[in-house]
């Protein structure tokens, strides 16, 4: 003999219509939920989306500087500051490129030809000619782009790599152009 | 006049004000009863009476009105981004001034043996609708015609278009980030930039937690707590007001430091050359090399960052401040150490700066990481 489940009478939702059973209830939770993620991940998807630009209008990130023979012994060449955010540098064994991104929180700082030493005005940070820090709160120096010569003799300054001091990348060859 | 003012400009270098203040400090606001004595014998607590107050506010205008006519302070003067700034050592003054009175008139109430003032019904009391929400809305209306024409007379100070390449010299942040522009010269900035500024938010969130003293709830008291006012208001008026002070009047070309009536000179050389820790100890006292490990060449750094932070504190437990562990429990006791010892990073840093050149402490720049 079976046992009867018995139901409280209370409980039984008797002429309100309502058909929504274990079943039913679950897919329609899954079809909400599923529809839920989607306007999120889309709406996620399209936000991120607008963070980045249609069009870059970004100076090449390899440009040709020039010849040899262009940069002065012992000058720091500011020309290429503007445009592509190198200091070019010439000493007597050859030329190297300094990026101009301070390293300690990412300012610009300025080429002083009388005290021979780039100095941050944001937190007061300084630099030697060759990049080296030396006052204020940057914790590591200036780095270095590649460079090298063109087959036509120019010189080719290419921003996409760097090389760090402190990781003693400057000994690479192309962190330096001997001369 | 010029001897005056090179001697405010001699003053008002970092060095010199930072220390005054500091040193003057628990005068000012007495900590302990020997304090106590020499603020009642050298009358400082008059700068909370009434003809105190109207004095250093007179001395605070014959400065600003001496500046105006400085062909030097006027510049920094009345640039229209320090303008907010002048009206804070006003505003910061008065406050500080209006609490410490009614602290004071409180502390001799109770010393009477009476309740705080505040326990007296007041007799101009009002309601809410229609009284307050009135007064409320004409200041409301004063203060907008006050912006309208603060924004008429004196145009917003907009510059060129952004442009990476071309950083203003001296480069600012807003008027009420200056305190951290000035801690990040002294520190790397995750720690200046990103710890500290959560460390400040966090720490006055623990303040209820860690000073639970009763006294002092709901009435002005100076007497009541005077530690706690004494930490509180060295990092507010210090370390963050002093510090946004320094940043906006002090501070020049190539982040130079600059009395009030210098000449803002972009070709001030100033002899710095900062060292760290690590090679103060390994080439200028062993006379060796960096070691080539990292973590031998940072051991005395790493040394002396846990001592302060973790091993000091367990060692006051068991001396010096044994009766406030046992008082507040290892929990309370943590937090309230790593919170003030955090806080006091700052002055002792800038001192390590000053007097001996010290970059960092710990320096490895291979893992961005600096103290």
């Amino acid at each position: 003999m079976a046992e009867r489940k018995v139901i409280p009478k209370a409980s039984i939702n008797e002429g309100t219509g309502s058909d929504l059973d274990r079943k039913g209830f679950l897919s329609w939770l899954s079809i909400g939920w599923l529809a839920f993620v989607g306007a999120t991940g889309g709406f996620f998807t399209v936000l991120i989306r607008f963070l980045f630009p249609n069009v870059l209008f970004e100076p090449p990130q390899s440009f040709k500087i020039g010849y040899p023979d262009d940069f002065t012994i012992g000058k720091v060449d500011t020309r290429f500051k503007k445009k592509h955010a190198v200091w070019v540098v010439r000493d007597e064994e050859g030329i190297y490129a300094l990026s101009t991104v301070c390293t300690h929180l990412g300012c610009t700082p300025n080429w002083l030809e009388v005290e021979q030493k780039y100095k941050c005005p944001c937190h007061g940070s300084g630099f030697r000619k060759s990049g080296i820090h030396f006052e204020g709160p940057a914790p590591r120096p200036l780095e270095r782009h590649a460079i090298y010569l063109a087959a036509d003799g120019q010189i080719i300054v290419d921003k996409t790599k760097s090389f760090k001091w402190e990781k003693g990348e400057w000994e690479m060859s192309d962190s330096f152009l001997k001369i | 006049m010029s001897y005056i003012k090179s001697f405010i400009d001699f003053l008002s270098a970092p060095t010199i004000s930072f220390t005054l203040l500091t040193v003057a400090f628990p005068f000012i606001f007495p900590p302990s009863d020997y304090f106590e004595k020499k603020n009642r014998q050298w009358g400082v607590y008059k700068l909370w009476t009434n003809a105190g107050g109207f004095w250093v506010f007179v001395l605070i205008t014959l400065f600003f009105i001496v500046g105006y006519f400085d062909p030097h302070f006027n510049l920094t003067m009345t640039k229209p981004d320090n303008i907010p700034i002048i009206l804070m050592i006003y505003s910061m003054y008065f406050l500080t001034w209006l609490g410490m009175k009614k602290a004071y008139a409180n502390d001799e109430r109770l010393d009477r043996g009476e309740k705080p003032e505040e326990w007296n019904d007041p007799d101009d009391k009002v309601l809410v609708w229609p009284d307050l929400v009135y007064i409320e809305l004409i200041a409301l209306i004063l203060f907008m015609v006050a912006l309208i024409v603060w924004s008429i007379l004196i145009p917003a100070p907009l510059e060129e278009p952004a442009n990476p390449a071309a950083t203003p010299n001296p480069s600012k942040a807003p008027w009420y980030f200056l305190g951290l522009q000035e801690m990040l010269v002294y520190f790397d900035p995750w720690l200046a930039g990103i710890v500290f500024p959560m460390f400040i938010i966090f720490g006055m969130m623990a303040i209820p937690y860690m000073d639970v003293n009763k006294k002092g709830e709901g009435y002005y008291s100076f007497k009541e707590r005077r530690v706690g006012y004494f930490i509180f208001m060295y990092g507010w008026l210090v370390l963050w007001v002093f510090l946004i002070i320094i940043g906006t009047f002090f501070r020049g070309p190539n982040w130079n430091f600059f009395g009030p009536f210098e000449w803002w000179d972009p070709h001030k050389v100033v002899p710095l050359t900062n060292v760290n820790l690590s090679e103060y100890v390994w080439v200028k006292l062993l006379n060796k090399g960096l070691p080539v490990n990292i973590i031998a060449r940072e051991s005395v750094g790493f040394v002396a960052v846990i001592g302060y932070l973790f091993i000091m504190p367990i060692l006051l437990a068991k001396t010096k401040l044994k009766h406030l562990y046992d008082h507040y429990g290892p929990v309370r006791y943590a937090t309230l150490m790593l919170f003030g010892l955090t806080m006091f990073a700052l002055p002792i840093k800038m001192y390590l700066r000053w007097m001996f050149n010290l970059k960092y402490i710990v320096a490895i720049p291979e893992w961005f990481f600096n103290i």
